[in-house]
């Protein structure tokens, strides 16, 4: 037989959760494969936290007070969590400016004229920047470690603390990618991605202790998602400052329930808007 | 009740921009429509509403008896496409690009895995399959990024300029998938800027400018339209064209176009090899000497200079010379274009 003309192949089991699953993971293995081969990008996506780690405990070890205490190894564990909820958070700015570029080369076309899942192309992106986001945490705790970061709890509750900021990560990079498909160029993506990323990740317990803020930043600071899952992790790991006193507020009081509860309510939230979003782009 | 492609009143604006300005068009099972306009055109716009790239602002549309509107992913399993721009992802490889087409196509990883193989092999692209796609030439990501339209051999095709960017070579390979592809009965809309293409692929030719289908028929028919054979001379001094135009004008039955650049005087004509003898005898006898002479059949060039008033890909006259593929060049249709305001045809 010529190789241009072939038999139909047999269609599988069409449509559901299962050709959406499929075609994801098709999508993002070719979002894995380009990552391996760019890797100045990847690499890029680590010194960043990696110098947050270093600038932050060198700086401000010592002058910051956390808790009842001013010790620079109280703060450095107290600081640890923060810093990767930021690095999770900070990577979705990439996943908005992949997809803003993706948008705008002809491969969308190709993607748009396959009889693929509708939010295939999307979730494909998130879950490779999902992997590039947890390379990036195994690296940043290696080096938190090396400069004195300690754990008191055990494993799992540790392990329960990465999957926690994992699963922020993974919500934020929805509104990274709503971000990514409403403007026009990658640069653009990169930063509206960011800019909401300031205050978000400033009004919030992770770098300072937020009962020293002042009231109104303190309210909105307790109710940040971001800061329940910081406060979250810190009660995983066992790095609350000794005379740290907890805040009342509901969130802060069931840190990983809320911080659950916010990340699948951003993620539904998000993901809707973005892929509803994608399949009117450029109809 | 229609084709396999069928359009009926596509109309897309953008801005005041009418792209598609109620577009008509039915393309029986198996064979090939010829879709031919210059710039701007409306080509590609027609082809992504087709393929449920863009949604047009009124109009209906059925691929494979699928309407387009209503049902756009059940019309997604049935068509490949290959865009005007090669849709390709740069950092994987040929082999990768095709393997995950193959499996959004809902292949089997092993069966998407043969497949790209095949379709390397036969574009030709075997030895470049483990690259990045940029490192590709850019005739290597034209036919890579077909080779990617065709990897579940769908009935119905979409080609927007598929040899736009393909050496000779390349491009007669195409045709000749083309024609293979055919065969097994796959129904092919094309677009093209090559008259020539157009003449000798497609069954039916639609010409389209300013988003409208100006005239639609045969190859046969459209030549048909715009009457019998041409003779062209080619005279050697360039001080002999106005007599050559006098003489060619006494015996053609419209008036001549002139090319001054190459020299080349055109001018349709009814009465065959007979009248040519005469046209050399009376050429002879003025002392007008010529570099070649001949009758020729009129080209599609002539039919599209005929019914838009200007060539494929000229529209401005000042700077033609270019015609990616022209008998007549920019001052033939320039000049032609004052004799021929007739209007849209049938
Ligand atoms: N997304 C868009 N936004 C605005 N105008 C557009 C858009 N797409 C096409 N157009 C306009 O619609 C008209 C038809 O464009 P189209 O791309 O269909 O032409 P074409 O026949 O394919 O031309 P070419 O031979 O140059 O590829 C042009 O005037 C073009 O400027
Ligand atoms: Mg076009």
């Amino acid at each position: 037989m010529s190789a241009v003309t072939r038999t139909a192949p047999a269609p599988r089991p069409a449509g559901g959760i299962g050709k959406s699953v499929r075609d994801s993971l098709v999508i993002a293995r070719r979002n894995l494969i380009r990552m391996s081969r760019i890797p100045e990008m990847v690499l890029f996506g680590l010194i960043q936290p990696v110098m947050f780690v270093v600038l932050f405990t060198y700086v401000f070890g010592g002058s910051i007070q956390v808790g009842g205490s001013l010790s620079s190894q109280d703060y450095r564990e107290f600081l640890m969590a923060g810093i990767f909820a930021q690095t999770v958070t900070f990577a979705t700015a990439g996943a908005g400016a992949g997809i803003a570029d993706d948008m705008h080369k002809g491969l969308i076309d190709r993607f748009r004229s396959l009889p693929m899942a509708r939010g295939a192309v999307l979730t494909g992106r998130t879950v490779a920047d999902l992997v590039q986001t947890a390379l990036t945490l195994v690296v940043l705790a290696l080096v938190a470690l090396l400069i004195g970061w300690r754990t008191h709890e055990n494993v799992g509750k540790i392990l329960a603390g990465f999957a926690l900021l994992l699963l922020l990560g993974y919500a934020f990079s929805w509104i990274g990618a709503l971000i990514g498909l409403s403007v026009r160029t990658p640069e653009a993506a990169t930063s509206g991605g960011l800019i909401w990323l300031f205050p978000l990740t400033f009004i919030s317990n992770a770098f300072v202790d937020s009962n020293n803020l002042p009231t109104f930043f303190r309210h909105i600071a307790e109710w940040n998602p971001f800061s329940t899952t910081v406060q979250a992790c810190r009660e995983l790991f066992g790095n609350l400052p000794p005379g740290f006193k907890t805040p009342d507020a509901w969130p802060m009081q069931h840190p990983v329930l809320a911080s659950v509860l916010w990340s699948i309510l951003i993620l539904v939230v998000f993901r809707t808007l973005a892929v509803r979003k994608y399949r009117s782009a450029a109809a | 009740m229609s084709g396999a492609i069928y359009a009926e009143g596509l109309v897309k604006t953008f801005g005041d921009v009418k792209a598609l300005d109620g577009v008509d068009l039915d393309v029986p099972e198996a064979t090939v429509l010829g879709l031919l306009g210059p710039n701007g055109a409306g080509k590609t716009t027609a082809v992504r509403c087709l393929t449920t790239l863009l949604t047009p602002d009124s109009g209906k549309a059925f691929v494979a008896g699928i309407d387009v509107l209503k049902h756009p992913n059940e019309v997604r399993r049935s068509i490949g496409l290959s865009g005007q721009f090669a849709a390709v992802d740069e950092y994987l490889t040929g082999r990768e690009n095709l393997q995950m087409v193959g499996q959004l196509y809902e292949m089997r990883a092993k069966e998407a895995k043969e497949r790209a193989g095949e379709l390397l092999e036969r574009f030709h692209l075997a030895d470049a399959a483990d690259r990045p796609s940029k490192t590709y030439s850019g005739g290597m990501r034209r036919r890579l990024d077909l080779a990617a339209a065709l990897v579940v051999s769908p009935p119905v095709m979409f080609m927007d300029e598929p040899t736009t960017g393909l050496d000779p070579r390349n491009r007669q390979q195409l045709w000749e998938v083309i024609q293979e592809l055919v065969a097994g009965g796959t129904t092919l809309l094309l677009t093209t800027q090559y008259l020539e293409e157009a003449d000798h692929l497609a069954h039916d030719i639609c010409v389209v400018d300013h988003g409208r289908v100006i005239a639609r028929g045969t190859a046969d028919q459209l030549k048909a339209q715009i009457g019998g054979e041409r003779v062209e001379v080619v005279v050697h001094e360039p001080d002999h064209i106005t007599t050559a135009v006098e003489v060619l004008t006494g015996f053609g039955k419209g008036e001549a176009t002139v090319d001054r650049h190459t020299r080349k005087l055109t001018v349709p004509v009814t009465g065959g090899a007979k009248l040519l003898a005469e046209v050399i005898r009376e050429l002879d006898t003025r002392g007008i000497e010529i570099d070649d002479i001949g009758l020729r059949r009129p080209t599609l060039d002539d039919v599209f200079i005929s019914l838009t008033g200007h060539l494929a890909e000229v529209k401005d006259e000042e700077n033609g010379a270019n015609g990616a593929n022209g008998d007549s060049d920019a001052k033939g249709a320039a000049a032609a274009k004052d004799k021929h305001k007739k209007e849209a045809a049938p």
